[in-house]
């Protein structure tokens, strides 16, 4: 190391904290495709933070100026056009690459013990990202952005005696106003990108406290003395996971292997990213809806109101229940639930690949419902989709019953004990 | 990208597997160098969104005046890309003093590039009635106040006629030359223009050579 | 694939955005690199649109730009508003009486295609029809109640509702059967209807003038990252080898 680094590096230890979380950290060495989609919401995630202070640059966060900015944005900024459609494809990608994210958490067991804290870290990733993206779609100020607001926000007035006063409170008005927009610009810009940052920050230390799951859903790491050298990782990996643990011939560093790899998923990421981008931003209607390119009418409700694709599975909760209240309370349960994943599932083996028919078929089906349950939340109402919905609902709640029934005393493969060659 | 291709294939020896460096080196390169070039036409957009934008451009573009109801002696104000720039009908008299003082000038004859190559001359103009000048103290961006009838005597000796910046003091004569031991560096601006008709003047553009 | 996907994600029947009416969409086949029906479309709609809708979002100055026309001549021959080059597309009519003739306020156009999409305003355009009934005595089939007049009646002219006769289990009913269009205008149906698709291309241009820049540019963008995959894929297998 030349002395100026070693000069840094007695200062602040850069280089240690490199090698110990992104070059020396030991990766286990089967992880496939579902594991790139935490580096690719890293990559998102700092796609909206850059293109979103450049938006910043021109946005004007009023009732009067919101929607003709943005406008301004697309024809007078040069390649505004392209940082403001970076901005909304990134939205939804954010959650293509979160849903994906959670759901390798679910099959591979990812949320059980050790990990329940990272996973409830993640929840409140997943939650702090809805609460942004809901903000974020109102600062159009099109007519989607005025009437989902609308939506969103009255659902707070099914709250027993405080409710009324809170929507207004929420509001700063008696309507969703340029007070309400300029509120939601504050948080959206500053407030919680920093939650979202600090979340993410503390998510990834509680990854390399624990260590990285994998598909086989069995522990890289052994206690102390327990392997025989034969039996150790002849790579090289960072001192402060070999001098707690014996890590097992079943992983390979962090830095270049994963991050290659991780490169390569970028790579098809990004095609798919910019071919959306490039060709298709509105994406059929369900990137940018086609209502909100219409400037917010307080007067005039557009015929049919639906949230952005990825809260619809929650808002066809919401229209299941035929009580405001007890929709509501069905909608937060539905995101509560996950929340208590780690304490759902009682049993001992994480990967689906080890554990009962059941398990899987139950996964595969929670999985189908909750793209069943986003059709029905972004579809206008008719009637077969009411019974529909409520089936679909009791069938989401259906996969935590069920996982907590059966998972006490399933019936489990055999698990090796370190990772298959 | 280099630093890794080295590390790595000294973990790998110690996995004792055979390895081709020159294939490894050569990928390690071809892949940053791509990635580089990514990374910087990424960054375009970003650098390019903050050029003036369409609407800042209009605000920018050329302005037309009506000089016909100047009075002789009289300094208007118009505005171009949102600056202060003077109109001065220059008596003849007014322009028979100009050589006077030439002595007490930092830049008597415009050596320096701050006008049109038509304005290089005595009177720093295209037609030496008329003195078109952005109203920016080239100093530290003031604008400088016009003093008339003597009143720039108390600055300058002999001189009856400048213009003097508040701010720091700098002292400009009827044809925007910077005069000796004050703060601004350079003579006022001469913006580009052209006269269309004898009453209107166009500023913002040169006329093209023909 | 592009219209592979867009036709799979439409098939998918959520994003109805088509107001209050089951009317059948006539496709509206446009194309933004034919410049000629944009310039055809522009001369239309400040012809017969701009009176009374505005495009407050768009300058005509980059529209004669995008459009290929130089900035004299669009000022000459399209420019009926404001006077320099440089200014937004708005029209001359205050909006507070606007609201009293129609009712509402003639909806700003600039992003109407964004809202309705090309087909809907191409078959609205053409499915005006005499309904006495009506304040300006005129209804529309995709957009019914309309309050608008029938501005183009004088290209199109009078367009009629028709019925036909037919027997439907032995028994004589009238059927609707389209619109007909008595021979008064100074077009014919198919010089009319390639007409409204011109002034369709145009909305479309307006809606997103980025759309071409876009396209040209996603071109070559996708082919880059495609380079990056193979030196990246490649770089990957030569260093997983290790591992395998």
């Amino acid at each position: 190391m030349s002395g100026f680094l070693k000069w840094i590096e007695e200062r602040i230890p850069m280089m240690r904290v490199a090698n110990m979380h992104a070059i020396q950290y030991p990766a286990p060495r089967n992880m496939n495709f579902w594991y790139v989609f935490g580096f690719l919401a890293t990559i998102v995630l700092v796609n909206q933070i850059v293109t979103g202070i450049w938006l910043t640059m021109n946005f004007e966060p009023s009732a009067e100026r919101a929607f003709a900015s943005v406008e301004y944005i697309m024809r007078e900024v040069d390649y505004g056009w392209l940082i403001r459609y970076m901005h909304s494809t990134g939205a939804s990608a954010f959650f293509i690459v979160v849903y994906m994210h959670m759901f390798r958490g679910m099959i591979y067991g990812s949320y059980q013990k050790p990990r329940e804290l990272l996973w409830v870290f993640g929840m409140f990733i997943y939650l702090a990202l809805m609460a942004e993206a809901f903000m974020g779609y109102v600062l159009p100020w099109g007519q989607m952005s005025y009437w989902g607001a609308q939506v969103i926000v009255s659902l707070f007035g099914a709250i027993p005696v405080i409710g009324p006063d809170l929507v207004i409170w929420i509001q700063g008005d008696y309507v969703i106003s340029g007070a309400t927009l300029n509120r939601f610009f504050a948080l959206h810009v500053i407030a919680l990108p920093l939650v979202i940052v600090i979340l993410v920050f503390l998510h990834i230390i509680a990854l390399h406290e624990v260590g990285s799951n994998n598909p086989d859903g069995i522990p890289i790491k052994h206690k102390k003395g327990s392997l025989s050298e034969a039996d150790k990782t002849k790579w090289k990996i960072h001192e402060y996971y070999t001098d707690k643990y014996d890590i097992a011939d079943d992983v390979i560093p962090f830095f270049p292997h994963i991050v290659l790899k991780d490169l390569v998923a970028f790579a098809i990421f990004l095609f798919a990213f910019c071919y959306i981008m490039f060709f298709m931003p509105e994406m059929g209607g369900y990137f940018l809806e086609h209502p909100n390119f219409e400037i917010a009418n307080p007067l005039k409700t557009p015929e049919h109101i639906f949230p952005v694709w990825y809260f619809t599975p929650f808002y066809a909760i919401l229209k299941a229940v035929p009580d405001k209240l007890l929709g509501v309370i069905a909608m937060f349960s539905a995101i509560a639930a996950l929340f208590a994943l780690p304490w759902i599932d009682r049993g001992n083996v994480r990967s689906w690949r080890y554990r009962c028919g059941l398990h899987k078929v139950n996964l595969l089906v929670f999985a189908a419902v909750f793209v069943f349950l986003g059709y029905l939340g972004g579809t206008p109402q008719e009637n077969w989709k009411i019974v529909a919905s409520q089936f679909a609902t009791v069938m989401y709640f259906g996969f935590f019953v069920l996982l907590f029934l059966y998972s006490r005393k399933e019936k489990t493969k055999p698990v090796p004990t370190r990772i298959p060659r | 990208m280099s630093n890794v291709s080295v590390d790595a294939s000294e973990s790998s020896q110690a996995q004792g597997q055979p390895q081709n460096n020159n294939r490894r080196r050569f990928l390690t390169v071809a892949t940053s160098v791509v990635g580089g070039l990514g990374v910087a036409g990424a960054a375009v957009p970003f650098i390019a969104s903050w050029n003036p934008s369409a609407k800042a451009k209009a605000a920018g573009a050329d302005v037309e005046v009506d000089i016909s109801g100047i009075e002789p002696g009289q300094l208007v104000r118009v505005m171009w890309r949102s600056k202060p720039v003077w109109i001065v009908r220059r008596t003849p008299e007014l322009l028979a003093t100009l050589g006077a003082h030439e002595d007490q000038l930092k830049d008597p004859n415009s050596e320096e590039e701050q006008q049109p190559g038509f304005a290089k001359n005595e009177y720093r103009s295209l037609k030496a009635e008329y003195l078109i000048l952005v109203g920016i103290c080239t100093h530290l961006g003031c604008s400088p106040q016009h003093l008339k009838d003597g009143a720039m005597e108390q600055y300058a000796e002999g001189v009856a006629e400048g213009f003097f910046c508040p701010c720091h003091g700098s002292k400009f004569d009827m044809a925007g030359r910077v005069f000796e031991n004050v703060p601004a560096p350079t003579n006022l601006v001469v913006p580009p223009y052209q006269f269309v008709d004898d009453t209107h003047v166009i500023i913002g553009s040169e006329a093209e050579v023909a | 694939m592009r219209r592979v996907i867009a036709a799979f994600l439409l098939a998918v029947p959520s994003m109805v955005f088509a107001a209050g009416s089951n009317y059948p969409l006539d496709h509206a086949e446009i194309d933004l690199n034919d410049k000629a029906s944009l310039q055809n479309g522009a001369k239309l709609f400040m012809n017969y649109c701009l009176g009374c809708h505005q495009m407050q979002y768009q300058r005509y100055q980059r529209t004669f730009t995008d459009l290929g026309i130089p900035d004299e001549l669009g000022q000459q021959y399209l420019q009926f508003t404001g006077d320099k080059v440089s200014d937004y597309i708005t029209s001359a009519m205050p909006v507070e009486s606007a609201a009293t003739w129609f009712g509402a306020p003639p909806p700003d156009l600039t992003l109407v295609s964004r809202v309705r999409g090309p087909d809907w305003i191409y078959t609205y355009l053409r499915t005006f029809y005499v309904d006495e009934s009506r304040p300006f005595g005129v209804n529309n089939k995709v957009f019914p109640e309309v309050g608008m007049p029938h501005v183009l009646q004088e290209l199109q002219g009078t367009p009629r509702e028709h019925y036909e006769t037919v027997m439907v289990d032995g028994e004589m009913i009238e059927r609707y059967a389209g619109l007909k269009t008595q021979e008064n205008g100074r077009m014919n149906a198919e010089e009319y209807d390639q007409a409204m698709l011109d002034l369709v291309n145009f909305l479309e241009y307006t809606g997103e003038p980025s759309r071409l820049e876009s396209e040209s540019m996603g071109k070559w963008v996708l082919i880059f990252i495609v380079v990056f995959f193979v030196f990246a894929l490649l770089l990957k297998k030569e260093y997983w080898r290790d591992v395998h």
